[in-house]
């Protein structure tokens, strides 16, 4: 296993030095996984009382209130799953395609720190110091280890990031006239796009810290609101790079394919790392004091950031016939029935992509500028992220967890036939759950409130039916998840030693498209991230300077829930 | 590094309707002014009820079939609590908040829009349509913003 894209590999007689090495990754990337799997539980209870609760079926406890549920859902599934998978994954691309006799200790204490990140803030939340939802706006005041939760879970992560520099530079020493390996690639270019967007949260945090500890009296909510922003929507592309990166080279493994063009997947990731950053103010249309000329600049460059998702279109249909084709299938009907259906870590991303076309719809709806108006703050945006990150994002970590854990501990995967259907029912459910959300938002249903009753008001019960529709769904992603927990949990339990150690590996790139083709520019990952700092920079200088110029007032924090 | 003929169709047609939609936006906002609120005017958020015209909140009538409402949102109510207009005014709300961010939207109208301390926003709207608008904040606010509502009745 473990050849690199290319040929000669620096480590190729690194021997058993090596094997040992990489099963101290192997540990290590199973904590990651592990870790998201348990995450992505807690997170998903919350969610589904929250459907109920919402739909007015149950009523919350004062003690664990609606609020502080939603608060750690949104975290839990936003910040900490996502991350903790992610950032698991791109190691685990990074050791597997660069084999080099290392220590995974950068990695570990990465993992450590966002760990006790995770801890603080969760500690936070569930003792009710910090029920100001994912995005923390100001001046809503939570307790300090809330801030500083969310600043080690980030900072946590820049550990990992610089343990993943330090092997592929090492890479380039050792093979200069190589190309890096494209899984290798794909992880490095994703963690300069989020290191660049990290920044702008930890700079949010140099404000919000010494604010809630009492240290200043007040906070320029403005500012604070846009330094959020500036992280937020990279935040999303960061999930949908790690989604990609499984596309466009793990899941065509699942039908012995191959990359449809290894220069086309850098230059997609390219552009993503350009253009995931200077986009945020699309998320502030609606927010005074930002300028209408700004918020076009931004409308404009997302429009840009949507051509490599269709770069990432084609080349995920053109493997799937190209791999068709090479086995004798012929014509479009036979080819989707050929497709491993049957075997979760294709049909997890496979179904993913399904929803991801609808995705992305209404994320042009959204930034349509003069659209948005109609949907801003409406459950057609809780909708949306639902079936991008909740669909596509989700299934597609799922799935690729049904692959790498069995593949890192050597286990034979629990129950493969409970993993089949868990992936199919979450479709279902999020699928059910999402129009619903998307509909209500059309209705003009409010988001983020725990009841919209708004004492019997015009419109309120049009909003109440769609709300029971969104429960059901949200009690088959429920079910569907306790199906992806058994799964996981039971692998490592039941403990059985697969017979042949399964693979958890990256396609080649198909010949004639491979990396010998592509220009030695793409792999200049330096300068396409000062690149990135740059463009971020001219689209956020302006914005910046306009708020300091024209707002010299500070608000004071408050508790108001 | 070659670029297939088939992805090269696929994505100029994908281009040619990015710059369709990015064309429609641009022309809308530049001929039709149709520009989401972006009104640039500070205020001093812990003297909000000492500054005018936010001290005396309430609806103002310019001129026949022309107001301005002035808005104060704080925790967990707006004021004024309901405002009435004759149909077919055009109505140009003036909110501020003088605690937290709260949202300002009538659902079923264009009217929608982030309120910020530290900020004034602002939004116009022709009522047409007679009846009784529910007005919502839209963005969580603390632990009673699912009451946090008014009235704008149309006669």
């Amino acid at each position: 296993m473990a050849t690199p894209i290319g040929s000669e590999t620096p480590a190729k007689s690194a021997g058993e030095s090596l094997a040992l090495s990489r099963a101290g990754g192997d540990l290590l990337v199973l904590a990651h996984i592990y870790t998201a799997t348990f995450v992505l539980g807690i997170g998903a209870l919350f969610g589904v009382l929250q459907g109920f609760s919402r739909a007015n079926m149950i009523v919350m406890p004062p003690w664990f209130d609606y609020y502080r549920m939603l608060t750690a859902h949104g975290v839990l599934m936003a910040l900490v799953f996502t991350t903790f998978f992610i950032t698991g994954l791109f190691t685990y691309a990074v050791y597997h395609s660069i084999p080099r006799d290392r220590s995974p200790r950068l990695g570990w204490i990465g993992y450590c720190v966002m760990l006790a990140g995770t801890a603080m803030a969760a500690v936070a939340i569930l003792d009710g110091s910090a029920s100001v939802l994912y995005t923390f706006y100001a001046p809503l005041k939570a307790s300090p280890l809330f801030y500083f939760g969310a600043t080690f879970l980030v900072v946590g992560t820049w550990f990992v990031a610089a343990d993943l520099f330090l092997n592929v530079a090492w890479f380039k020493r050792m093979a200069p006239a190589e190309r890096i390996p494209l899984p290798a690639f794909m992880a490095t270019c994703t963690m300069i796009m989020w290191i660049i967007a990290t920044l702008g949260v930890v700079a949010e945090m140099g404000l919000l810290i010494p604010w809630s500890l009492g240290w200043t009296s007040g906070i320029d909510v403005g500012l604070t609101r846009m330094f959020f922003w500036y992280f937020g929507h990279p935040l999303v592309y960061f999930w949908i790079m790690g989604a990609y990166t499984i596309w466009y080279a793990v899941v065509p493994t699942t039908y012995k394919g191959t990359v449809f063009s290894d220069g086309l997947t850098r230059l997609a990731f390219i552009m993503l790392l350009l253009l995931s950053t200077p986009v945020g103010l699309h998320h502030q249309y609606l927010d005074p004091g930002i300028g209408a000329g700004w918020k076009w600049l931004h409308t404009m460059i997302t429009y840009g950031v949507v051509v490599p998702s269709f770069m990432t279109a084609f080349a995920i249909f053109a493997s799937f016939e190209f791999a068709a084709r090479n086995a004798g299938v012929r014509g479009f009907a036979n080819i989707v029935r050929w497709l491993p259906w049957k075997n979760p870590v294709f049909a997890g991303p496979a179904l993913g992509m399904i929803l991801f076309i609808f995705g992305g719809f209404g994320g042009i709806v959204n930034n349509s500028y003069s659209m948005d108006v109609l949907v801003h703050n409406t459950m057609w945006i809780v909708g949306h992220f639902h079936i991008t990150v909740g669909g596509p994002v989700a299934l597609t970590f799922i799935g690729a967890s049904y692959g790498l854990i069995p593949a890192l501990s050597g286990r034979k995967l629990f129950a493969p036939k409970l993993a089949l259907v868990q992936v199919y029912t979450w479709f279902v459910g999020m699928a059910i759950m999402s129009t619903a959300m998307h509909w209500a938002g059309l209705l003009g249903s409010p988001r983020r409130t725990s009841d919209v009753s708004y004492f019997g008001m015009h419109g309120a019960a049009t909003w109440h039916n769609e709300m029971l529709w969104a429960a059901l769904g949200g009690a088959i992603i429920a079910v569907s998840v306790v199906m992806f927990i058994v799964v996981a949990t039971g692998t490592w339990l039941a403990n059985q030693p697969a017979e042949e150690k399964p693979q958890f590996a990256f396609a080649p790139a198909a010949a004639g498209d491979d990396a010998s083709s592509t220009p030695p520019v793409l792999d200049r990952l330096g300068r396409w991230g000062l690149l990135a700092i740059a463009l971020a920079l001219l689209a956020y200088a302006g914005p910046v300077a306009q708020q300091l110029q024209a707002h010299a007032y500070l608000a004071p924090g408050m508790r108001t829930w | 590094m070659h670029v297939h003929r088939q992805e090269r169709l696929w994505l100029t047609a994908g281009l040619a309707m990015l710059v369709l939609f990015a064309a429609v936006i641009t022309t809308s906002a530049l001929v039709d002014g149709f520009v989401p609120p972006s009104r640039i005017q500070s205020i001093d958020p812990t003297r909000v009820s000492q500054t005018p015209p936010f001290d005396h909140p309430g609806l103002r009538k310019i001129a026949d079939g022309a107001y301005e409402a002035y808005y104060v949102a704080r925790i967990f109510s707006f004021s004024p609590t309901e405002i009435r207009v004759p149909a077919g005014s055009r109505v140009t709300f003036y909110v501020t908040s003088a605690d937290v961010e709260h949202g300002f939207s009538i659902p079923e109208t264009g009217v929608n829009t982030m309120v910020t301390p530290g900020w004034v926003s602002s939004v116009s709207h022709t009522f047409k349509q007679r009846g009784t608008f529910l007005l919502v904040c839209n963005e969580y606010c603390g632990g009673g913003h699912q009451m946090m509502a008014a009235k704008v009745t149309v006669e």
